[in-house]
């Protein structure tokens, strides 16, 4: 029964608690099963809301026994990234610096959530404030691959991308700045969708790049993506980049598929650097479009080339100014005043013996240091590094040549999309390189980790949609995921032309055995 | 352009953390790496590009400026890490 109900799509499953055939309850119950089995060797959950989700689709079954009205996903357990601001419940961002921060609010996609009666489940591992690919720098935990164990779940989503890969809950809500929802569904062999910037709001979202970062669904199906996306997605009066476009329905309109598909395959997508069994799924994915009529054509993103070096100077840039808000004053971690004091004035001491007055001069205040200490104690390394990256990008005499040269390469990358899309419909590449890496393999590394992310930034400095669906695998079994990039807003053709190849194959049904 | 151990000082004083030598070194080393593989954009012609710092580039929202329900006293300063339930304490900033 446990696995058979977590074999699933969220859809099933659905139409299952609608006919009264599975209680919510029995559906919980199976998800937290299916944890205390498996969550100890993947370590996808940063907690588990057990009592509280129980409790929550006790709820559900109840009205829906008395035939009472229910939202849209009502009585489907959902994981939570842990960025997202839940209303009294631990939001640590996987970092020292909010280890015990309780928002005093909900975000406006977790009200959306409780508002359609999804049932939440826990909260899920992820790098340190989103900064990362691996998951590996959660100051926590390290989280797992499903298909193997050794590996990366990919990240910063890789809780989120690991607890749908290994049954362990029907949908999650990830987080995507650089390819944090795509790369790891692409690594864990599922699906994760980056809608258009503004999309879904933003409120309540930790925010780590403003102008790159969007919330999207992590699910088994392009179908399963499609609900949780109508859900969460809408305009919002309290995030003003919020689009105040109407949300199509998605999930009626996913099954119908696109005739006269043009999908443009990027030349640049497939230079040196691409693993063998990659590109030979990708480009028998291509191949299955064709022979459902699509029509494929070869088109260029000249500049695409930049995306790494230009993300890794707009994001740090923004990063470093949202986490100014880190300053041990109003929530968050502090230093211990104490010992700092104790260490301003033993270093004021020795200053003075030498006679020093520069040195006294330059001395921080105690509050300077308050924020010093606070800051260097709470953020792990790879958080200082996007800081001090930021920092040195937006610092006067080095503005022209790097913040401001970057947002003009942006403009040539979406230059280039709103070019392709002239011509095509939907782009289709790789989502990675690679397969899943092995834990620890880029660790010491941080370039080579950045430029892992090559095929995903480009969406997010562009602000277009992009989905990850699985599309093969590799002869050891490890996932390879397929990438669709759609026009600003065409959310609806993305999810309708990944469903056509979802429908014509097989590879979204494979799971993971744990 | 290369980045010294001195601008790397001067950075982590402008972001306010306090970093140990052996992480100066560490930092310096890696921001140098990464620095010089972003020096590639110099290259890329953007004679008379507009920046972008936007992706969705959507003219002003305003809305009408009227005081709305907000939180209590209470629950802003629930999360500080030291408080007198007026606001917030910090080390003294006057009369060092």
């Amino acid at each position: 029964m446990l696995m058979s109900i977590l074999q699933r799509t969220a859809c099933e499953l659905l139409r299952s608690l609608e006919a009264g055939e599975l209680l919510s309850v029995e559906l919980t119950q199976a998800c937290l099963e299916r944890i205390r089995a498996t969550d100890h060797r993947v370590q996808a959950f940063l907690r588990v809301h057990e009592a509280s989700a129980l409790e929550q689709a006790a709820a559900v079954d109840a009205r829906r026994a008395k035939q009472q009205s229910v939202g849209r996903l009502a009585g489907l357990p959902v994981a939570l990234k842990d960025l997202l601001c839940q209303r009294g419940e631990l939001t640590t961002c996987a970092s020292r610096m909010l280890a015990d921060f309780r928002p005093p609010y909900d975000a406006t996609v977790v009200a959306k959530l409780k508002a359609a009666d999804a049932v939440l489940l826990g909260r899920t591992n992820m790098d340190e404030f989103a900064m990362g690919g691996s998951t590996e720098s959660s100051a926590f935990q390290v989280t797992r691959n499903p298909w193997d164990l050794e590996r990366t779940p990919g990240g910063s989503s890789g809780g989120a991308a690991a607890c749908v890969a290994a049954g362990m809950v029907p949908l999650s809500i990830g987080t995507d700045t650089g390819g944090s929802i795509r790369q790891p569904a692409g690594l864990c062999g599922i699906v994760g969708m980056k809608p258009t910037y503004g999309r879904v709001s933003r409120y309540g979202l930790v925010a780590f790049a403003s102008s790159l970062d969007q919330i999207g669904p992590l699910a088994n199906s392009v179908e399963d993506a499609a609900l949780l996306l109508e859900v969460i997605a809408g305009h919002d009066p309290r995030d003003s980049t919020s689009l105040d476009d109407p949300v199509p329905a998605y999930s009626t309109s996913v099954n119908q598929p696109l005739n006269g598909l043009r999908i443009g395959v990027a030349k640049e997508h497939f230079a040196a650097g691409l693993d063998t069994e990659v590109e030979q799924a990708v480009r028998a994915a291509i191949q299955v479009y064709e022979s459902l009529g699509a029509k494929v054509q070869e088109i260029s993103l000249p500049h695409g080339k930049h995306g790494v070096a230009t993300y890794y100077v707009i994001a740090p840039s923004e990063a470093s100014s949202n986490l100014a808000r880190y300053d041990g004053a109003h929530y968050g971690y502090r230093t211990n005043e104490q010992e700092l004091l104790q260490e301003l004035a033993a270093e004021r001491k020795i200053l003075q013996a030498a006679g020093d007055q520069h040195g006294l001069d330059e001395l921080d205040s105690a509050l300077v240091r308050m924020y010093r200490r606070t800051r260097a104690e709470g953020f792990g390394p790879e958080v200082k590094r996007r800081i001090m990256l930021g920092t040195y990008s937006l610092s006067a005499g080095y503005y022209d040549a790097y913040y401001l040269k970057a947002l003009k390469v942006r403009r040539l990358i979406r230059q280039d999309f709103d070019r392709a899309f002239e011509q095509v419909d939907l782009i289709a590449g790789p989502i990675t390189a690679s397969p899943a890496f092995k834990l620890g393999e880029l660790a010491d590394d941080p370039l080579s980790m950045y430029l892992v992310d090559l095929y995903t930034v480009s969406a997010n400095l562009a602000g277009i949609p992009g989905l990850c669906l699985p599309c093969g695998q590799t002869h050891s079994g490890l996932p390879i995921g397929l990438q669709l990039q759609a026009p600003i807003l065409q959310e609806e053709r993305l999810l309708r032309g990944a469903r056509m190849f979802e429908q014509a194959t097989d590879w979204h049904k494979l799971r993971a055995k744990l | 352009m290369a980045i010294s151990r001195q601008d790397v000082e001067k950075v982590a004083i402008l972001s306010r953390l306090q970093l140990s030598n052996e992480e100066l070194a560490t930092m310096s080393q890696q921001l140098a790496q990464i620095i010089g593989y972003v020096d590639h954009l110099a290259q890329v012609d953007t004679e008379g590009v507009e920046p972008m710092a936007h992706a969705i580039e959507r003219s002003n929202i305003l809305r009408d400026d009227c005081p709305q329900e907000s939180l209590s006293r209470e629950e802003a300063l629930a999360n500080a890490p030291h408080h007198n339930s007026l606001g917030y304490l910090v080390p003294a900033v006057l009369g060092e």
